[in-house]
């Protein structure tokens, strides 16, 4: 690690201090949890950890402290638990490893993830029915190696990752040359139009990400960069580093999907000038926060109207098989209005961008032609897909 | 703490200038007082247990404050803090509290019996009435530091102690995370039970971690003395009852006060004290006596008469609506209580109480009867 020295990289008194109880005492109360940390965590495995940081200070009990605090729903698993920066999924591997396994579908601890951000390798996806699908979106996070992440890091290193983002987004042009507004100094003028644009993140209500210390010292060094055709935008720190997201009206998921590569390969070969590459590894593929956005952490969705599919039998049963999931069109947790709902992926780890976008782009044409045949007053049975 | 910025020394690898506050748009007694000088002699710095200097402030950071409210915008994680971090801390206080120095001494003085009088206010006004104080137990860290172990310690302490109070003090203890239905709907009625905080300004210092475990509330047969495990202190202790006698709810508070220091003394361990900042709590706001006596009253014609702040200031009160803190008045009927915690003694401050609202009952009904109060007003306490 170029920044700390060995002799650093155990010490956290507040860790040290908290020893002295045994871990007995120390062990959350978890009965009526139900989130992926609490599935996971045993008494052994908090006995044996808790007493390790990583180099930067962060413990167990950082990652859990969310967790602990967000029982969770009955019918929403939540992660339970975050990363305060890259070598969270190392040093804490015996907890983090199995969260992935179940969270991502069985992937093992000696799996592989591919990245693919060859936009060249979407077949299709340009001809989604505008009158069924009304816009097209697909959003990743990327965290900057060498820092530490938003649960974790200080006003110093927030500051940084802000100036890293902007020197790299100033050099970007022709199709992606935009402005920068940091949250803190925008003119009622801007942020009134970014709210219109719907581009404008709020300081976070959710107590999930109020518990793991995200919200700290906002608005300081947040901030949201757009391209001129408002149809790149960039977050910087809210809930991870970056979160670029490239987005369109109507159908054309292969445009916005060739537009998101091209955007999010010009950003990384300027980081890497600078010796800042994006946290990455053969395992985890992109490493950011949550470990529900390890891999390609990208979620490629779009806004459909299905109102007579979605009130279908079937309908759920549809999206596991496609391995979709769908949204309301606020958002996570939001219900959707006049029938109008999001689909995404699913997954996250295990498959390359290419085939997640690829699933989407299958998934919603079928999706719409089951919409159609129903409206006719059809039968679907023979479209129901098989398990992907 | 995850949001404590505990991991102090990754931190010093930045110039203070990178890692100070933008406190451009803050209000509150920590932003008037932090510089960039004092930050980067403090920043370095931390208590035994390990809290720092942005643990201190982040609440203020991430609160910065209301135009009209004047908060705290800090809070300690351990009694040390108050030392290590005086240079910050002892400007806060002064500000705070009225000019109160670093080197000035302060006096416990919890003998009922030196309270004159406070058992006549008229009960056509006074419609209850209420004594509340905080207590830290010595050796375990304070809410937005303490860890799940010290947290249940404090717990297991306190209900040990609680448990083996006789006489009108026998009691019950009610651990907020298995009530039944029953019993939690008991202590709604009854107004004894307190909910996880929405406040941003506890949740940005780290007081709502692990809730609901470790707290709860005890308190006896007759539901007149009350006292809350870990919400924001380790101790919250209230006497209350309706009505206008101030006196017997004083003589309860100090009695129970006393025997549940004793107890604690007997197991080895003490309140928090010392002779400077006499009781200490998690915000500087508290320090002192902790104690906020006072009485809901009905005042509908005074409290809208133009002097009403003038003679509350001059009485050394506040208002505050009948909900707490930040809530509005209902019906004409105040909470008024002692604005001060630090440089005057627990008597004095319930004195205060006593002659101010015995003196705002009778303005109350000669503006009843359409009389003037002008001969009435108070000289500055």
């Amino acid at each position: 690690m170029p920044f700390y020295s060995a002799a650093i990289m155990t010490k956290n008194c507040h860790n040290d201090y908290k020893m002295k109880f045994s871990d007995v005492e120390e062990f959350p109360d978890l009965s009526l949890h139900n989130n992926h940390m609490a599935k996971v965590l045993t008494k052994d495995m908090y006995k044996k950890l808790r007493s390790k940081s990583t180099p930067s200070g962060f413990t167990l009990d950082d990652c859990t402290q969310t967790g602990v605090d967000n029982p969770g729903h009955p019918f929403i698993m939540t992660v339970g638990c975050v990363a305060g920066d890259e070598e969270c999924y190392e040093v804490f591997k015996d907890m983090f490893d199995p969260i992935i396994s179940d969270r991502h579908g069985g992937y093992k601890p000696t799996d592989k993830h591919k990245t693919d951000l060859n936009f060249e390798n979407l077949k299709g996806g340009d001809d989604l029915d505008p009158a069924y699908v009304l816009s097209s979106r697909v959003r990743t996070g990327r965290s900057i190696k060498g820092y530490t992440l938003p649960p974790h890091n200080s006003r110093g290193e927030r500051r940084m990752v802000e100036k890293l983002s902007i020197e790299a987004l100033a050099t970007l042009d022709g199709e992606f040359k935009g402005k920068y507004y940091p949250l803190n100094g925008m003119t009622d003028a801007e942020q009134d139009q970014l709210i219109a644009d719907h581009f404008l993140f709020d300081k976070p209500v959710s107590p999930l990400l109020l518990s793991a210390g995200m919200a700290r010292d906002w608005p300081d060094a947040r901030g949201i960069w757009h391209n001129d055709a408002k149809s790149f935008l960039v977050w910087v720190n809210e809930e991870d580093h970056l979160r670029v997201i490239s987005m369109e009206k109507g159908g054309n998921m292969k445009e916005v999907f060739r537009r998101f590569c091209v955007g999010l390969q010009k950003i990384e070969a300027v980081f890497k000038k600078h010796n800042h590459g994006f946290m990455w590894n053969e395992h985890l593929g992109y490493v950011l926060t949550c470990p529900s956005n390890l891999g390609t952490g990208l979620r490629g969705g779009v806004h459909v109207k299905l109102p007579k599919l979605s009130t279908h039998a079937k309908f759920e049963e549809i999206l596991t098989r496609l391995r979709l999931q769908k949204r309301g069109t606020g958002g996570v947790d939001t219900a959707s209005v006049g029938g109008i709902f999001d689909i995404s992926n699913a997954d996250r780890l295990g498959s390359s961008e290419v085939q997640q976008v690829q699933m989407v782009v299958d998934g919603v044409k079928l999706m719409v032609e089951m919409e159609k045949k129903l409206e006719k007053g059809e039968a679907i049975d023979g479209m129901i897909p098989a398990q992907k | 703490m995850p949001f404590g910025n505990t991991h102090n020394v990754l931190k010093l690898k930045y110039a203070s200038s990178e890692e100070y506050p933008d406190l451009s748009q803050h209000n509150n007694h920590m932003a008037k007082i932090l510089t960039p000088a004092i930050y980067e002699r403090l920043r370095s710095k931390q208590t035994p247990s390990g809290f720092t200097l942005d643990d201190v402030i982040q609440t203020g950071i991430d609160n910065p404050g209301h135009p009209f409210i004047m908060t705290v915008g800090c809070v300690a994680g351990d009694e040390e803090t108050y030392e290590v971090f005086k240079e910050l801390l002892d400007p806060i206080i002064e500000d705070r509290h009225g000019g109160y120095k670093p080197t000035d001494k302060r006096k416990t003085d919890l003998n009922p019996d030196n309270l004159k009088g406070g058992d006549d206010l008229d009960p056509n006004y006074v419609i209850s009435s209420r004594v509340r104080t905080g207590r830290s137990i010595r050796g375990f860290c304070l809410p937005p530091h303490y860890s799940r172990g010290e947290r249940r310690g404090v717990e297991k302490m306190s209900v040990e102690a609680l448990d083996s109070l006789s006489g009108d003090l026998k009691g019950k203890y009610y651990a907020l995370k298995n009530m039944t239905d029953a019993e939690q709907q008991q202590l709604i009625d009854d107004h004894f039970l307190f909910d996880k905080p929405v406040s941003p300004l506890l949740l940005a210092s780290g007081m709502a971690r692990d809730w609901p475990d470790g707290r709860g509330i005890w308190h006896n047969d007759t539901k007149t003395f009350l006292v809350w495990v870990n919400e924001e202190d380790h101790l919250r202790v209230i006497s209350m009852q309706k009505g206008g006698n101030m006196k017997e709810v004083f003589n309860r508070f100090c009695t129970g006060l006393t025997k549940i220091e004793t107890l604690f003394k007997d197991k080895g361990t003490s309140f928090m004290w010392n002779e400077h900042l006499g009781y200490v709590l998690t915000c500087p706001s508290n320090l002192g006596t902790g104690l906020r006596a006072g009485v809901h009253v009905k005042i509908p014609n005074m409290s809208k008469h133009a002097k009403f702040e003038e003679v509350l200031k001059r009485l050394r009160l506040q208002k505050r609506g009948t909900g707490g803190v930040d809530t509005a008045a209902v019906g004409g009927t105040f909470d008024i209580s002692n604005a001060d915690r630090l440089g005057f003694s627990e008597v004095k401050l319930v004195q205060m109480v006593v002659d101010g609202v015995k003196l705002l009952v009778e303005m109350e009904k000669k503006l009843e009867k359409g009389q003037s109060i002008d001969d009435l007003m108070p000289a500055q306490k």
